[in-house]
């Protein structure tokens, strides 16, 4: 205790009563308080690209992904009823260009594009997210391609829709030229074009992936074999 | 009877007080809890984290120690300035034998120092997530920003000799600096071009008045890697001729002022 400070008993007991007091309710007011009712808020309107610039007040690098994340609780967090399949993609993909735009280097936008959001039953949520990766695509193809990718094997496995899946293909066969790249994404129409199964493929695509050393992010690489883990169990589609 | 010192001397020594003074004050930890919530929110954003693990963390570290950093420095410059101007001390301090302006650069050098501290000091954590290369070429930008802003917490609160205003002017020429150039491009928008040029010439007339702080200290160098010399010497250019300008700004309106 420093110097400058008188002692305990100069404080007069009504003062310690109610700091007391009011210590205790406060604790016995957040300890009861009933949870509220989870909300089922859809996204809000994507704000501008250049708004976002502005607002981070330079800082694109942390508030693209900063963004991101606020994104990913709208699926992840407990208190929102709406999870990711329900929600307005337009809207969705409006966000993901504003934050793609924001920090065009980062690839999470592009990663949880092709690999969560392309997750929807809904045939065609999922077609508006495969174009929306296909329209980015052409903005960066070396660094954007596994994204691609991943959405021809989308559309081939899951859409069933092989001219959609070569369209893919031909785009990265024509615009990419990572030198890191797998043999395989170098001759991507032909593996389009392979009889493999989704697994299969998945196999393939995510082990030449790491050795080209594009997967270096743990909790990426986790998130990739949960990923494959659970196509594993799932029946033949 | 000792000899009158040199402004030289004069100045080392009023900055050796000013470093003084700040580390016996509330500051070093104040800039060690900063550390310390920084370092903890990352660690919170790696388990959240989908992808980009390691730049999700240097980004939001990097831009809280960055603000946390400007704003420390503002509002400890502009408090201890105006203390001393309560306790009478500068009245005293000028009755010794030295000049105006080597009393104004014997504070600024203490308090450029006291800043250069803190952009090192901020900078140990992201040592977790970047390479050194790009992170001292950082911290060496962040110093010079964080000089700058002591400059002109130091500024405002000579100027003003109160302290809300005085912090009030620093955070606002502060934030202007870093968002000029986003408000800039907006104002050279599709939908701005549709009204008068106008608003276009008075936003590019007031970028001409502002440091541009959107070039210096930059998230981007920590995660992918260092920048073009030229873009770094740049920054660090403008920040130096608008030091220069502020404390040119703070000569000359220190000098002409009755005390």
């Amino acid at each position: 205790m420093s110097s400058g400070t008188r002692s305990l008993s100069r404080v007069p007991p009504r003062v310690g009563i109610l700091l007391a007091a009011s210590l205790a309710a406060q604790l016995a007011w957040q300890a009861w308080r009933i949870p509220p009712a989870p909300q089922t808020a859809d996204l809000p309107p994507a704000p501008p690209a250049a708004l976002l610039h502005a607002a981070s007040f330079g800082e694109l690098e942390a508030t693209a992904r900063l963004a991101m994340l606020y994104l990913q609780a709208y699926d992840l967090r407990g208190d929102n009823a709406v999870p990711y399949q329900h929600l307005d993609y337009e809207r969705l993909i409006a966000w993901l260009r504003a934050i793609v735009a924001t920090d065009p280097r980062s690839g999470y936008a592009l990663f949880s594009a092709a690999r969560v959001y392309t997750e929807n039953p809904d045939a065609a949520k999922c077609r508006a997210m495969l174009e929306f990766l296909y329209a980015e695509f052409g903005g960066d193809p070396d660094r954007r391609w596994p994204w691609l990718a991943h959405a021809a094997l989308i559309a081939k496995h899951r859409l069933k829709d092989l001219p959609l899946a070569l369209r893919y293909a031909r785009a990265i066969d024509r615009q990419a030229r990572d030198p890191r790249a797998p043999l395989w994404a170098k001759q991507m129409e032909i593996f389009i074009l392979e009889d493999l199964n989704e697994l299969e493929a998945a196999g393939v695509v995510l082990g030449g992936l790491i050795a080209s050393g594009r997967i270096t992010d743990p909790a990426e690489l986790h998130f990739l074999l949960a990923r494959m883990k659970r196509l594993d169990q799932q029946p033949a589609r | 009877m000792t000899p009158p010192l040199s402004p030289r001397h004069a100045v080392l020594v009023i900055a050796r007080f000013v470093l003084l003074e700040a580390f016996r004050s509330g500051l070093p930890w104040l800039a060690l809890a900063c550390i310390a919530a920084s370092a903890g929110f990352a660690a919170f954003l790696a388990h959240v984290a989908l992808t980009e693990t390691r730049e999700l963390q240097a980004t939001v570290a990097a831009a809280m120690l960055r603000i946390s950093a400007a704003f420390l420095i503002a509002t400890y410059v502009v408090t201890t300035v105006a203390r001393e101007a309560n306790d009478r001390g500068l009245e005293f301090a000028l009755t010794l034998p030295i000049s105006r302006s080597v009393y104004y650069a014997g504070k600024l050098a203490g308090f450029a120092c006291v800043a250069a501290l803190l952009a090192v000091s901020f900078a140990a954590p992201l040592l977790l997530w970047a390479a050194p290369a790009p992170l001292g070429v950082w911290v060496l930008s962040l110093a010079a920003e964080t000089a700058l802003v002591a400059a002109m917490g130091l500024f405002f609160s000579m100027a003003l000799a109160e302290v809300v205003p005085a912090i009030a002017l620093t955070a606002g020429l502060y934030l202007l600096g870093r968002s000029v150039g986003a408000i800039q491009a907006i104002a050279a928008g599709p939908l701005a071009q549709q009204q008068e040029s106008a608003l276009r010439g008075s936003v590019d007339a007031l970028a001409l008045l502002l440091p541009r702080l959107d070039q210096a200290t930059r998230t981007e160098w920590l995660v992918y890697g260092l920048p073009p010399a030229s873009d770094a010497l740049g920054a660090l250019a403008g920040l130096a001729i608008y030091f220069a300008l502020l404390v040119g700004a703070g000569l000359f309106d220190f000098s002409r002022r009755n005390l």
